[in-house]
């Protein structure tokens, strides 16, 4: 699978959706821009936190779209996950063994770490891992009634498509709009 | 009293979500905390919850970090280029260690720093150091929440050793 097209088919469903920084984000920019979009442009390794914030605030489901590399930088976020369980809470893990924005340099996961081994240790129940896109479609809406860590395996690479043009104030009126109107 | 008095604060300026770490100066903020049923959800590292924060903000919430003033040094980027970038309201409320009283040494020199850094960052702040700050505190927080901004609070050891 390319993360491109796992992006497209999580951007399916009408969920609020925190994309990371970098090429995850603009991806989703390019292929299904819409208000229920949150576009990380810094602080790599909190897509999950922000999901998680976001999804014991509201109750709209949340999926975030993190990757291999930005995971392994905040670890600590699969146990906090694990213990409060969000029923309308999702991560999916783009698990394309490389830090795909800064031009595909090796995680760990290339190497010895299974991610989706390191979330079940960290007492995540409904933890997936699939390599086709009709698996993760499976996943995904076979778990929507409860909190899931999805681990997509995916092959390295980025889609050519520009970067976000909203600026980040206009990304946070325009999802909390849409936030509220869910409400 | 002093717990519940920081408390109050938190409050007055309508705060309904805590993401905390430990600390021994803190430890009954914490329970005062759970105590209201103000939801709070441990984190692992400081970082993690200014992105919890971040998202709780998402959704309207009023979000305050709990945390010793070393935790600081782990969530600067994230205050920068998250909360800060984005505009997303967040209150720091931080145990000021590294004072006259402080047993470990190496708490010293990030509660040297911990003003400079805040400074720089452009995070209004504040100490607080006896009762009579409180009103202050409570007024500059709920100011904070109402500008979407970033704010910080030092509450120095001596605050605790007054009421004893």
């Amino acid at each position: 699978m390319r993360r491109s097209d796992i992006i497209q088919e999580i951007a399916l469903r009408d969920w609020l959706i925190v994309a990371n920084i970098g090429y995850p984000a603009r991806e989703l920019f390019a292929a299904a821009d819409r208000p229920g979009n949150f576009y990380m442009l810094g602080s790599m390794g909190l897509a999950s936190s922000i999901g998680l914030g976001l999804a014991v605030s509201q109750p709209q489901r949340v999926c975030a779209i993190d990757g291999d590399g930005s995971v392994l930088m905040n670890l600590g976020s699969l146990a906090t996950i694990a213990h409060h369980a969000p029923d309308n809470f999702c991560l999916v893990i783009v698990d394309n063994k490389a830090y795909g924005s800064t031009g595909g340099q090796p995680t760990y996961t290339r190497g010895k770490t299974d991610i989706a081994a390191v979330a079940c240790a960290a007492g995540n129940v409904n933890v997936i891992r699939v390599s086709t896109l009709d698996a993760l479609a499976r996943a995904l809406d076979e778990h929507a009634g409860h909190a899931a860590v999805i681990v997509a395996d995916a092959e390295p690479g980025n889609q050519d498509v520009p970067a976000v043009s909203l600026s980040p104030v206009e990304i946070k009126e325009r999802f909390m709009a849409h936030v509220r109107k869910g409400q | 009293m002093i717990d519940r008095l920081i408390v109050d604060c938190m409050q007055a300026a309508s705060v309904d979500i805590a993401l905390s770490l430990p600390c021994n100066m803190l430890s009954g903020v914490l329970d005062e905390i759970d105590r209201r049923a103000i939801m709070r959800i441990p984190v692992c590292r400081e970082e993690e919850g200014v992105g919890i924060a971040a998202g709780a903000a998402l959704a309207g919430r009023r979000p305050i970090l709990v945390m010793q003033n070393s935790g600081l040094g782990n969530c600067i980027n994230a205050l920068a280029s998250l909360a800060g970038f984005y505009r997303l309201p967040l209150f720091l409320l931080m145990s000021h260690r590294g004072g006259p009283a402080e047993q470990i040494a190496a708490q010293i020199p990030m509660g040297q720093a911990v003003f400079r850094l805040l400074d720089s960052l452009g995070i209004a702040n504040i100490k607080v150091e006896t009762p009579a700050d409180f009103h202050c505190l409570s007024s500059f927080m709920r100011r904070t929440y109402e500008s979407s901004a970033i704010g910080a609070a030092l509450l120095s050891r001596e605050l605790w050793h007054a009421q004893k």
